[in-house]
């Protein structure tokens, strides 16, 4: 898609190739609405519309984390089984109301954190390899926490969390709306963001010029996973139960894709907020696109693998500088 | 490690020198040594741990993470990785179970082949297009499983092995023991025969250890690299053949997370993910380690699933941790 753009266009082949790893992720999200809006039946409708929207919104708030994280030059594969550990703790305070519930749900995300961080940044494990163990430990507590039972939810207020709407926009969304501005804040504006960057820019760099890099490392990785326990309690408020054995099953892999097809390099140094959101929104879109024109999900996740390797193709850094 | 025998070697340095050799030998062995623990803890206290017959379970059904652990190996040890391996394996065991009414030439063939092919184009696109092994196995796990669910129709159909040659190599067995643990038992010695004395393996832990240092010596690159991609895919495939021998049908829903076990069976027996260093003997204690904890925990009965994940999950962090301690204080040793 990507490449057909850039050979029609006018602009000489260098400003293309300059340019396309900041907005092709754009490039490739419009040609992908215009696609659906002439061939597909309905999609401008609003119905429509909220769907997808409502369906990306897990993946938008655990991608947000992610780029974090890889924006340290790390990566978290454990976003999964926090939002499974969020949803398993739910139901267990909900009886004294919503608010205790979720307080609980995202002590329990700031305490995976704390360990993922903690082995990233004092005991100086690799990041795949500390929160590979947090994936599979995660999912095991949140088992243990629910007893492997699967549990309806039958609470109005909490309920309201995923059915409602606040101009006709669910709060859902507009949760991961606020969620996504303010990552973008952090990252661009705030002196947690600039060190975040140094940190995955050149580690050593970092902790010379004074960064308190394990101190922002822990912070990241509580970061994500709070923003992973955030993502399990919407999923609980939409489907009205907790199956801590489903909920989030490789989301991680969802995450990483809309980050990396997005143009964060996975290196560090760098972090696209809004290019994460494209991101998410464009796997999504392409899943749904290939679903309303009846292509079978074997060849969508094909599809999908060849679309994640043009991304990161298109995005990857020159090696001429 | 230099050993130059000097007269004035002061006695601290000699007592560091014994710390940093002793630290070398349980980083290195480490995983072998909590084997042997958990063995000893198994084989007293569960009486149904101690039977040959339990001994040959654990054998079997580590064979195809063994296979799989010992591609990963190569890859990692090359500082890549291959998250396409659980994909491979499942698409594997369909194709061998799919093939095996063509004879079982067939069965192995197709599978291998298939699984080759898709190791040899990551590893092409690693290579040349100079993309993430991360980035391209993650795509790998989507491509495969595609190409899978594409042949079982959407997953629907299970493929039964045929009844003949294929299915008995499934149920044979020679001094009680499973064919295909043999076979396991063969490549393995074969991949360290290739890792230690061979001019590919010496070019695997050169490119880890500095690809520039390797390129400046003349190793080629991109050729190791596509080979230890190519050899991953294989070994996967050949895992999921294995397994659809012994179940008797290509089932479509295993392998999920299988890519995970191996990086941890991996990791655990001391290889480092950084690469450049480490050993096939680490990984086969680092699978049979994973394989024996999961058997102690069914013979204890009394833990759940639920458990027992975050036993395995705690388990691989414990090692982990250890191991980068000992690495530390064995940097800290040798000053």
């Amino acid at each position: 898609m990507t490449t057909a753009v850039s050979s029609s266009s006018s602009f000489n082949s260098a400003t293309v190739r300059r340019l396309l790893p900041l907005y092709g992720v754009y490039v490739a999200l419009a040609a992908l609405v215009l696609f659906n809006i002439v061939y597909t039946d309905n999609f401008l409708a609003w119905n429509n519309l909220r769907i997808q929207l409502v369906q990306v919104t897990p993946v938008v708030i655990v991608a947000l984390g992610m780029a974090l994280v890889i924006g340290t030059e790390g990566i978290d594969l454990s976003v999964g089984s926090v939002m499974a550990l969020g949803a398993a703790l739910i139901p267990l305070y909900l009886g004294y109301g919503m608010v205790p519930a979720i307080v609980l749900a995202l002590v329990g995300g700031v305490i995976v954190g704390l360990i993922n961080g903690g082995l990233v940044a004092f005991v100086g494990l690799q990041p795949i390899v500390a929160t590979l163990a947090m994936l599979v430990a995660g999912r095991g507590v949140a088992l243990v926490v629910s007893n492997g039972k699967y549990k309806d939810i039958r609470d109005k207020d909490f309920l309201a969390i995923g059915t409602d709407a606040f101009l006709g926009v669910p709060y859902t969304v507009w949760i991961a709306a606020v969620l996504a501005v303010v990552v973008g804040f952090v990252v661009r504006r705030t002196v947690f963001g600039r060190r975040l960057l140094a940190i995955g820019d050149n580690r050593a760099a970092a902790q010379l010029a004074g960064v308190p890099v394990k101190r922002v490392l822990v912070g990241v990785y509580m970061i994500a996973a709070v923003l992973a326990a955030v993502a399990g309690v919407i999923q609980v408020s939409r489907i009205g139960s907790a199956d801590a054995s489903r909920i989030g099953l490789l989301i991680e892999l969802s995450a990483i894709t809309a980050v990396v097809v997005g143009g964060t390099p996975l290196t560090g140094g760098k972090v696209r907020v809004l290019g994460t959101v494209a991101g998410a929104f464009l796997m999504q879109l392409l899943t749904a696109t290939m679903i309303a024109n009846n292509l079978k999900d074997s060849t969508a996740q094909m599809v999908q693998a060849v679309i994640i390797l043009v991304a990161v193709y298109t995005a990857r850094e020159r090696r001429t500088r | 490690m230099t050993l130059v025998a000097e007269p004035q070697l002061e006695k601290a340095e000699a007592a560091s020198l014994r710390t940093e050799r002793i630290v070398e030998l349980v980083q290195r062995q480490g995983a072998l040594a909590v084997l042997g623990i958990v063995l000893v803890v198994g084989l007293v206290a569960y009486d149904n741990f101690r039977s040959f017959d339990n001994a040959a379970t654990i054998l079997v059904s580590a064979a195809p993470a063994a296979l799989i652990a010992l591609g990963m190996t190569f890859v990692i040890i090359t500082g890549g990785i291959d998250l396409s391996v659980g994909s491979l394996y499942v698409l594997g065991g369909v194709l061998a179970a799919w093939a095996s009414q063509y004879g079982v030439a067939a069965a192995f063939a197709v599978p291998l082949a298939a699984c080759g092919v898709f190791g040899l184009v990551q590893g092409l696109v690693i290579a040349y297009a100079r993309l993430a092994p991360f980035i391209v196995t993650l795509a790998g796990l989507l491509g495969a499983r595609g190409l899978m669910l594409a042949l079982s129709d959407e997953g629907g159909t299970t493929y039964l092995v045929d009844p003949g040659a294929f299915k008995d190599f499934g149920k044979g067995e020679l001094l009680g023991i499973k064919y295909s643990v043999y076979l396991v038992v063969v490549l393995f010695v074969i991949g360290m025969v290739a890792l230690y004395r061979t001019r590919f393996g010496q070019s695997v832990y050169a490119l880890g250890g500095s690809e520039d240092a390797a390129r400046l010596m003349g190793v080629r690159i991109r050729g190791t690299q596509i080979k230890v991609y190519v050899l991953s895919g294989l070994l996967a495939g050949l895992a999921g053949t294995i397994n659809a021998a012994r179940l008797g049908s290509g089932v479509t829903v295993l392998g999920t997370g299988m890519e995970l076990d191996a990086i941890a069976a991996v990791v655990v027996g001391g290889t480092l993910l950084t690469g450049g260093a480490g050993t096939l003997g680490g990984t086969i204690a680092g699978v049979l380690l994973l394989q024996v904890i999961q058997n102690l925990i069914n013979q204890d009965g009394k833990i759940t699933s639920a458990w027992q994940t975050v036993i395995s999950g705690a388990f691989i962090a414990l090692v982990v941790v250890a191991q980068t301690y000992l690495a530390r204080l064995r940097r800290v040793a040798s000053g």
